[in-house]
C-alpha cells in the first residue's frame, strides 16, 4: 500500500546500445507496457527493482504497528476488520514481491536487504501505535495518502508493477474507509474517545504528509522517473491533493488538523498549509524513526525463527521427488 | 543467507466457462502447498472456482527480441479473417 | 448439573462452540507478522478470520437463548475466566510453529467431526452455521494436516519439534470427548452431538497421520479437564486481559 518515497540516483549507462534505447524511451513514451523478457536499460530495471520491493518491504513491515492491535480490537467485527487488513498487507506485500521478482531478484535477496538495513521501505511504520484511535488514523490518512500514490502506478510503464497495484488498488478500497468510520465513532464517542481521536490525528498528520516523499526540488529523480512513467505525479502535487481531501474530512467530524497554517486559498483553488519538518524526515529515512529498531528486529526474528520451518519443508520436498524416483 | 521456498506461478479460473489467467506467483516448498498458498493470496475475494500453479522454472516463454520472426509473418495473413471477403449486404447469413 | 434448565443447557452449550473459536481464533491471530514467509501469514490469517467469524455466530446466538440483551461483543469481552466454557486445548499458548500446528491439527480434526454431526442438529442456526462452517475446518484440518507431516518427516530438528508440540498437548485432547450434563442433554435432545461416539473415528485419523509423519503417538497422560466448567489453566486470564483491555477500560464507550 506504500510507496517509498526515496528516488535514487537513475542515470542510463552511456555504454547501452542508443538504438535499443531510443526503441526503449519510445514505446515508454507512448505508454505501451514493458514486460519481463523485454530489453531495458539496466538503470531502469535497477530503479523498478528498489521502487517496488521497497514498495513490498513497506507492506510487510506495515503489518506490524496495525498488528500490535489486532489481539486487542474492542469488537469481534473490528477485530475481523483488523485482521482482513493486515492480511491485506501481507497479500499486497506478496503481489508486489512478485512483480520485482519478474526482473531477476530473488525475494530473499530483496528480504536480507531490508533486513541488513540497506533497503529502505515507508519511513511512516517507525512511529508507534499508542491507542486504538492510531488504528483509525492509520486507515484513514496513512492508507489515505497511499492510495493516493498507488492510483497513478496502475499505469506505470512496467506491465507487472501495473498488474500488482491494479489488484492492490481494488482491495485497498475499504481499508481507507474503515478507518475513518474507527475515527467517525471516537470522534462521536466519549471525551476518552474524543482525545484519543485528536491525539493520532496530532501524531499522523505531518507522517503522512512526508509519504510523498521530498518536496519536488529536492527529488532530483523525478524527471527521469516521470519519463520511464514509473512515477506519474510529483511529490507535491500529490501532497496538495491529499491536503485538499483530507482536511474537509477532518472538519466533518469535528476533529482539526494540527496545523495553524491550514487555510483555504480561493486563488490556487486548494488549501495553504505549514512546512513539513524534513529534519525528521531525513532522520526517520537514516532509521531513526522512534520504533525503527523494533521494527527491523521483529521481521528478522520473524525470518530467522522460520528458517527451520522453510528447511524442513524443502527437505519434505526433496525425500517425496527422491521417493518417486525410487517406486 | 537464509533461504527461501521456489517460485510458483499462479493460475486462478474465475468462474466457470473460462479460461484460467494468470494472476501472480507464490513461494511454497511443494505443489500441494503451492496450491494452499495461491488460495490464500489469489482468492481471498471470491476470485476463483479454480487454481493452478506451475513451477516458474518450468514455464517457456518466447524470447522478445524474436518477435519479428514469431509474430510479424501472421500480419500480412489477412486473408484468415473473415472481414477480408466481399459479400453483397443483400446475401444473409453468412 | 440435574437442576440445569433447557434453555440454560443450549446457551451454556452455544458458549462452549463460541467460546473455542475464539479463543483459537484470537491465538492464531498472534502469528500475524510472525510467520516463516508472509504466505504463512496469509494462510493463518485466513483461519482466525474464520474462527472469528464462528465466534461471532454462536456468541450471538447464545446471547439471544440467554434473553439477557447481552450479544456476541457483550459475551465475548465482559466474561471473565469463570464464564468462559471454551476447551483447554485452544487456550494453550502458540508455543513455536510445530506446537501450534498439532494444536490446530488436533483440534480441527475433533471441530470437523464435531460440525459434520451438528449439521443435522434440531436447532436450526446451529445446523446451519455448521453447515458453513464444516467447510472452513475442513480446509483448516487439511491445511494443518499438511504441516504436520512435512515438519515430522522434514529434517531431524523439525521432526523433534514436531513431536514435542503432541507430546506437550496430548493431556488436553479426552476433554474434547467429555459428555457431562450439559453435551449429553444437548445430545439427546438432537441439538448437540454426542461427541464420544465419534471417539474412536477420531483417534483413528489422528494415529494415522502422526505415523505418516514418522512421529510416535504419545503415550496417554492423566487428562486435564474443566475447561467446560470454566476451570481453565493460567494462560487464559492473561489472553483475556489483552482481549478484553478496551471495552473493561472504558466500560462507558462503543466502538
Amino acid at each position: 500500500m506504500y510507496t517509498t518515497e526515496l528516488q535514487k540516483s537513475a542515470a542510463v549507462a552511456s555504454t547501452e546500445d542508443a538504438d535499443k534505447l531510443a526503441a526503449f524511451e519510445a514505446r515508454v513514451a507512448a505508454d505501451e507496457f514493458i514486460e519481463p523478457k523485454d530489453w531495458m536499460p539496466e538503470a531502469y530495471r535497477r530503479t523498478l527493482v528498489r521502487q517496488i520491493s521497497q514498495h513490498a518491504h513497506s507492506e510487510i513491515v506495515g503489518m506490524l504497528p496495525e498488528g500490535n492491535w489486532i489481539t486487542r480490537a474492542p469488537s469481534l467485527r473490528r477485530k475481523a476488520i483488523l485482521l482482513a487488513k493486515v492480511q491485506d498487507e501481507a497479500g499486497h506485500g506478496l503481489y508486489l514481491y512478485s512483480a520485482a521478482e519478474t526482473l531477476g531478484t530473488a525475494r530473499e535477496e530483496m528480504i536480507e536487504a531490508l533486513h541488513s538495513g540497506k533497503a529502505k521501505y515507508s519511513t511512516i511504520f517507525n512511529y508507534p501505535t499508542l491507542t486504538w484511535a492510531d488504528i483509525g488514523a492509520i486507515g484513514w490518512l496513512v492508507d489515505g495518502a497511499a492510495i493516493m500514490n498507488q492510483v497513478p502506478l496502475q499505469r506505470t510503464s512496467y506491465g507487472p508493477y501495473a498488474r500488482a497495484m491494479v489488484r492492490v488498488c481494488k482491495e485497498e478500497s475499504f481499508h481507507q474507509r474503515q478507518g475513518y468510520e474507527i475515527m467517525m465513532h471516537l470522534a462521536a464517542g466519549t471525551d476518552a474517545q474524543k482525545r484519543m481521536a485528536q491525539d493520532a490525528l496530532n501524531r499522523w498528520w505531518w507522517p503522512s504528509l512526508m509519504m510523498f516523499g521530498p518536496p519536488d526540488e529536492n527529488s532530483p529523480n523525478t524527471a527521469q522517473s516521470m519519463r520511464w512513467r514509473i512515477k506519474r505525479e510529483t511529490n507535491d502535487e500529490l501532497r496538495q491533493k491529499f491536503v485538499d481531501i483530507t482536511v474537509p474530512q477532518a472538519d466533518a467530524i469535528g476533529l482539526t488538523v494540527p496545523d495553524p497554517a491550514v487555510q483555504w486559498n480561493e486563488e490556487k483553488g486548494g488549501y495553504d498549509f505549514g512546512q513539513v519538518d524534513w529534519s525528521e524526515f531525513y532522520a526517520v529515512v537514516k532509521g531513526e524513526g522512534p520504533v525503527a529498531k523494533e521494527r527491523m528486529a521483529a521481521r528478522r526474528k520473524a525470518w530467522e525463527d522460520g528458517a527451520w520451518i522453510r528447511e524442513a519443508a524443502d527437505a519434505y520436498a526433496a525425500k517425496q521427488v527422491e521417493k518417486r524416483k525410487a517406486a | 543467507m537464509s533461504k527461501d521456498w521456489p517460485l510458483w506461478e499462479v493460475f486462478v479460473r474465475s468462474k466457470g466457462g473460462l479460461s484460467h489467467r494468470h494472476v501472480g506467483s507464490v513461494h511454497a516448498p511443494d505443489a500441494e502447498i503451492a496450491l494452499r498458498h495461491a488460495r490464500d493470496t489469489y482468492t481471498r475475494r471470491m476470485e476463483g472456482v479454480s487454481l493452478w500453479v506451475v513451477p516458474s522454472a518450468s514455464i517457456i516463454a518466447s524470447d522478445p527480441s524474436d518477435d519479428g520472426a514469431m509474430f510479424e509473418p501472421a500480419e500480412d495473413k489477412i486473408y484468415r479473417h473473415p472481414t477480408f471477403y466481399n459479400i453483397p449486404d443483400d446475401v444473409k447469413h453468412i | 448439573m440435574a437442576t440445569v434448565t433447557q434453555d440454560q443447557a443450549l446457551f451454556d452449550y452455544l458458549l462452549r462452540l463460541g467460546d473455542d473459536a475464539l479463543v483459537l481464533g484470537q491465538r492464531q491471530s498472534e502469528w500475524t507478522g510472525a510467520c516463516p514467509t508472509v504466505e504463512v501469514d496469509l494462510s493463518l490469517a485466513n483461519m482466525a478470520l474464520d474462527l472469528i467469524g464462528q465466534a461471532t455466530h454462536f456468541l450471538d446466538a447464545a446471547g439471544n437463548v440467554e434473553g439477557q440483551g447481552r450479544d456476541g461483543d457483550r459475551l465475548a469481552f465482559h466474561r471473565d475466566v469463570l464464564d468462559y466454557r471454551n476447551c483447554l486445548l485452544v487456550e494453550q499458548p502458540n508455543g513455536d510453529f510445530a506446537r501450534t500446528m498439532a494444536r490446530q491439527f488436533l483440534f480441527s480434526t475433533w471441530q470437523k467431526m464435531l460440525f459434520d454431526a451438528l449439521t443435522a442438529s434440531k436447532d436450526e442456526l446451529i445446523a446451519a452455521v455448521a453447515a458453513k462452517a464444516v467447510k472452513e475446518v475442513t480446509y483448516h484440518q487439511e491445511l494443518a494436516q499438511e504441516w504436520v507431516i512435512r515438519l515430522g518427516d522434514g529434517t531431524d530438528e523439525s521432526h523433534k519439534r514436531m513431536q514435542h508440540g503432541f507430546d506437550w498437548l496430548w493431556r488436553f485432547v479426552p476433554e474434547l470427548f467429555e459428555m457431562d450434563a450439559v453435551a449429553t442433554a444437548m445430545a439427546e435432545r438432537g441439538i448437540g452431538a454426542d461427541v464420544a461416539a465419534f471417539r474412536d473415528a477420531y483417534d483413528r485419523a489422528v494415529r494415522a497421520v502422526i505415523e505418516e509423519a514418522t512421529l510416535t503417538v504419545p503415550q496417554d497422560q492423566r487428562p486435564i479437564l474443566g475447561g467446560r466448567r470454566g476451570h481453565h489453566g493460567e494462560h487464559l486470564g492473561h489472553l483475556l486481559a489483552t482481549m478484553q483491555f478496551l471495552p473493561r477500560a472504558y466500560p462507558d464507550a462503543t466502538w
